[in-house]
């Protein structure tokens, strides 16, 4: 996505502070499968994978992959003590039923409104929704991980979004280089800043409105 | 068999991938089993490639990648039309969508999952809220009002034959899986007409703890031993 190492860990670092221990999380590609490498060592929580894994851990060493132990991306993983196997459907049902606490994925686009446009660029890709949909719309938290703005610099953070729909008011807070938002029913609230960025810039990269903080915290990493 | 002398095949399931090749036709209905390859059955994938068989309706999670599990059969040309959650990892899919020469049914993930478990199971339908407001989902389906609350509905799905892929089955076809290999296997494994599952192992009957089994024989006609997976896979 055009984002160095050092700006995606701070990204994923970020969101690492929502997650608690005791929760089940479910981490999508890309950004969001950074955030385990900065959680607290004796941190207990359960990572999620759709195709049937809660438990999930790290990669194996070169040489120690299985290959019917794998995410969803189709990447070889581990088994943490106490992690388990299931088929798609109970996977789903952990979703639906409103057991994952916190899903944190990469978007296109997000309105002010918490509207997720994810899985289709128009007239390029038609990949499918895979498992977006349910965990947009039935995780307890969605978490959006993603650049302010496009290659062409026109922010990702809209009034309404011009992409197609994944889920409509979805999204409960947004983490992007500049900035870090909760979606509330008032509209787009910022409540903290990436050095070394202010809220001229905020404003300047972002096509909608939003509210500011009585606090807005200055993120120290 | 599979190095178990004891296994015999008192219920006539345990039979092999040249005998099972006769229920593979032209313009079928076939569901398989598989997440982005995983727990794909390789033999059987072979077998029906090397048919020439065509005009399939694939039904199953995705698929798979260009050279990996369906993703093989989609690559050749071999479906006209695909039921799946996901065809992002088979650019073949996109091209001959976008060309018209493969219609593809986009259902979200564990709603196509509950769709099959439904044909699995015998049940005509299921209502879902997923989706809803979303114009390639909510489709063309019906509409039920339950409790004050707007539902889509989602019809089963089931097929002429489902192929899965164990690690384990015993002679009347009780089968386990491997780890994240399970994945739709379950489920797809229910919703065959008939119902073939290619696996590792073949073990005698008694061999597996009844405890620890998964798909129960009734729902498996015919056992088949795999030669394994054959290709390479894209985090290799």
């Amino acid at each position: 996505m055009g984002m160095g190492i050092d700006i995606r860990n701070r990204l994923a670092r970020r969101a690492a502070e929502e997650i608690q221990s005791c929760m089940v999380v479910n981490l999508g590609i890309g950004i969001p499968s950074l955030v385990p490498n900065h959680l607290p060592a004796d941190i207990n929580v359960m990572f999620h994978a759709e195709n049937g894994i809660t438990g999930m851990g790290p990669s194996p060493a070169r040489g120690d992959e299985d290959e019917n132990l794998c995410n969803a991306g189709g990447f070889p993983v581990t088994l943490k003590t106490g992690g388990s196997y299931c088929d798609s459907a109970v996977s789903f049902a952990m979703i639906r039923r409103g057991r994952v606490d916190i899903t944190i994925l990469g978007s296109l686009q997000v309105s002010e409104r918490g509207d997720l446009a994810n899985w289709i660029v128009p007239g390029k890709k038609v990949p499918g929704m895979g498992g977006a949909m349910e965990l947009a719309q039935k995780a307890k938290k969605v978490i959006v991980l993603m650049n302010h703005c496009d290659k062409a610099g026109n922010s990702k953070i809209l009034r309404e979004c011009t992409m197609p729909l994944t889920s409509i008011a979805c999204v409960d807070l947004i983490i992007t280089e500049l900035a870090v938002f909760q979606v509330t029913n008032e509209g787009l609230v910022l409540t903290e800043i990436f050095a070394p960025y202010d809220v001229a810039d905020i404003a300047n990269k972002t096509e909608c409105e939003f509210i500011i903080s009585q606090k807005v915290r200055k993120i120290p990493y | 068999m599979a190095g178990d002398s004891k296994v015999e095949n008192k219920f006539g399931k345990i039979t092999t991938l040249e005998k099972v090749m006769e229920y593979f036709k032209d313009g079928m209905t076939l569901m398989f089993g598989g997440f982005g390859g995983v727990g794909t059955p390789p033999s059987l994938i072979d077998g029906i490639l090397e048919k020439g068989v065509s005009n399939l309706t694939l039904i199953g999670n995705d698929t798979g990648f260009p050279h990996i599990g369906i993703g093989k059969l989609v690559s050749q040309g071999r479906a006209s039309k695909v039921i799946a959650s996901h065809i992002g990892s088979n650019p073949f899919a996109g091209q001959f969508m976008h060309e018209g020469k493969l219609e593809v049914e986009f259902s979200p993930q564990g709603i196509l999952a509950e769709r099959i478990r439904a044909g699995g199971v015998g049940l005509p339908a299921i209502l879902s809220d997923i989706g809803m407001d979303n114009e390639i989902v909510a489709k063309g389906k019906p509409r039920l009002c339950l409790n004050g609350r707007d539902y889509l509905v989602e019809s089963a799905l089931t097929a002429e034959v489902s192929i899965v892929y164990a690690k384990k089955a015993d002679e009347y076809g009780n089968l386990i899986y491997d780890k994240s290999a399970r994945n739709t296997n379950p489920l797809v494994a229910m919703a065959g007409d008939i119902t073939i599952a290619e696996v590792e192992e073949i073990i005698s009957l008694g061999s597996l703890d009844p405890e620890e089994i998964i798909t129960p024989g009734v729902f498996v006609d015919y056992v088949i031993p795999s030669k394994g997976v054959n290709w390479t896979w894209a985090w290799e």
